[in-house]
């Protein structure tokens, strides 16, 4: 269990996932399904790829043009989807989003993800701390319709 | 010395008395908007609270004051920028004028293989609506290459221009890199070639005396809110025998004299065609109030004030090892990054000192291929600025690498 209360763990936690980004990269293969997350209103513009099988989140990749908020909100969320099934995974997204959006949620289900608790703060990286998140969750949603 | 009392102006903007993010509010986008001084807002306030009718319409006092409101408005733009009155369109910003310049009459005057020249430094505004026109009348969209510096010379437009160029369509200070670019040299040398130029003001008209007699512009563009006027109002200069070969892209009430049932209409003479339906009289008559504003301080003392603010920061700047600087040497904004700090994270770092600086694109998308960066970090000042101001932001600058603190203080 990580200190909520240890800034400087959480900012480590950020900047390594900025500067060695995990599973990033885009992969040529069309048993993926993609889809491109550009946001409106400032840079970051990423491309999002997950792999299932069956109902387990088998793979999860990204690459693009992102801030350290995007880009390591993203990478954490990769390490911590990949090998859930879409049923768990999709109940971290929903304790991630209660977090963002100041909600009850529960941080032990988050791991790593809980160095975002802060974002509320500057409600201006709301968008940045959700972007990679909210393209997984296009990406499960457009393959239940 | 210098010769404009910011104390006292400082004064006159009630939005220097708000904080952000907890911190004194030092605001260094005015490139994007600037603050608005008290006698706009009230002029404004006046007209909504006082004599709130319509323009050119009722036979009554009432509707007769908005008129002389409405028109005076005219002739104080008229005089802000050397034109004649019955030459200024009031419009909703530089981006709906640089439209009406392009479907108005450039798709009027415009034929297959006639070529439009830009710069790759233009804002979206005026690039995107003659692609549009270019690709309807098969004209070709050409570019004027810059100097190595970024800068619009001369040279390169004569080099630019072939017997096919109809228009030049130019901003006077370009947007990212804020070099001022010769206008008045190269509309004589277009004159001579029957070429028509086009200048986009939205970065000059604001922070400098312009005279578009001076120059021999044909048409200028310009927004309200960048010079400490409302939103949603703007101007469209130009030459009174373009204004009347332009055809007006909307039609209605107002813009007409008769029409009758068979579909003959007669439309009024510029600028009034252009202007159909129930203008944005508030917004007309702030942005007069504006003018006058900026015209009371000086246009010429602004220029000089701001010259100094920006060798003052740029100064600072420079005694820092983690700062590239795009445009060290012109007149507009500021284009920096922070080494190794991705621009969006820095703006934020700025945001949690109460410091609005701008990252991004800045609208010329096309300019990335010229300075090699894709996002830059952009300060750009106005006359209420002050060095103290500068100081802060510059002890911002120094603590870049603790970027992510803003994310966690």
């Amino acid at each position: 269990m990580l200190s909520l209360n240890d800034p400087m763990i959480l900012r480590e936690i950020i900047m390594d996932h900025y500067q060695n980004p995990r599973n990033r990269g885009l992969v040529d293969d069309d048993s993926y399904q993609k889809v491109n997350m550009n946001s409106e209103t400032c840079i970051d513009n990423l491309d999002i790829q997950v792999k299932l099988d069956g109902d387990k989140i088998e793979d999860i990749r990204y690459d693009g043009e992102a801030c350290a908020i995007c880009t390591s909100s993203t990478s954490i969320m990769s390490e911590l989807l990949i090998g859930k099934t879409k049923e768990e995974a999709l109940k971290i997204y929903e304790n991630y989003m209660n977090m963002i959006y100041e909600k009850d949620y529960d941080a032990d289900l988050l791991e790593e993800a809980i160095a975002f608790q802060n974002t509320h703060k500057q409600a201006n990286r709301i968008k940045c701390a959700t972007l990679g998140w909210n393209g997984f969750k296009k990406i499960i949603d457009e393959g239940e319709e | 010395m210098n010769v404009l009392n910011i104390e006292e102006i400082r004064k006159d903007f009630p939005m220097l008395k708000r904080t952000m993010h907890g911190q004194p509010l030092v605001y260094l986008d005015n490139g994007a908007t600037t603050l608005k001084p008290q006698i706009v807002i009230d002029t404004i306030v006046e007209y909504l609270t006082s004599y709130s009718g319509n323009a050119h319409r009722g036979d009554y006092d009432l509707s007769h004051e908005v008129d002389e409101q409405y028109e005076s408005s005219r002739e104080v733009i008229a005089k802000f920028i050397g034109a004649n009155t019955n030459e200024i369109v009031f419009t909703s910003g530089s981006t709906d004028s640089l439209n009406m310049i392009a479907f108005g009459y450039g798709k009027e005057v415009l034929n297959e293989n006639d070529e439009i020249l830009l710069t790759v430094a233009e804002h979206a505004s005026n690039t995107l609506p003659w692609f549009e026109v270019a690709k309807e009348k098969k004209a070709i969209v050409k570019y004027i290459e810059l100097d190595e510096t970024g800068r619009v010379t001369l040279d390169n437009v004569k080099k630019a221009i072939s017997e096919n160029t109809k228009i030049i369509s130019l901003a006077q200070v370009t947007n990212v890199l804020g070099y001022e670019v010769p206008i008045k040299e190269i509309c004589e040398y277009a004159h001579q070639k029957g070429i028509i130029v086009a200048v986009d003001g939205a970065q000059s008209i604001p922070h400098m005396s312009v005279d578009v007699k001076d120059l021999d512009a044909d048409f200028l563009a310009f927004s309200g809110h960048k010079m400490c006027g409302p939103t949603g109002v703007g101007v469209l200069y130009g030459k009174y025998h373009l204004l009347e070969q332009m055809k007006p892209l909307r039609l209605g009430g107002g813009s007409n004299t008769r029409y009758n049932s068979c579909g003959v209409v007669s439309l009024k003479n510029p600028p009034y065609k252009f202007e159909a339906g129930t203008p944005h009289i508030e917004g007309v008559i702030g942005l007069k109030s504006a003018a006058q504003y900026l015209m009371d301080i000086g246009m010429d003392n602004i220029h000089q004030y701001e010259r100094e603010l920006r060798e003052y920061c740029i100064s600072k700047m420079k005694q820092l090892d983690n700062i590239d600087i795009y445009n060290e040497d012109s007149t507009g904004a500021i284009a920096f990054n922070i080494k190794g700090v991705f621009s969006q994270d820095g703006a934020s770092l700025f945001n949690t000192y109460g410091i609005a600086v701008r990252a991004g694109q800045h609208c010329a998308k096309i300019l990335d291929d010229f300075l090699n960066v894709t996002n830059t970090l952009r300060v750009s000042f106005y006359f209420y600025n002050t060095k103290e101001e500068i100081d802060k932001f510059i002890e911002v600058c120094k603590k870049g690498d603790d970027f992510l603190d803003a994310f966690f203080e």
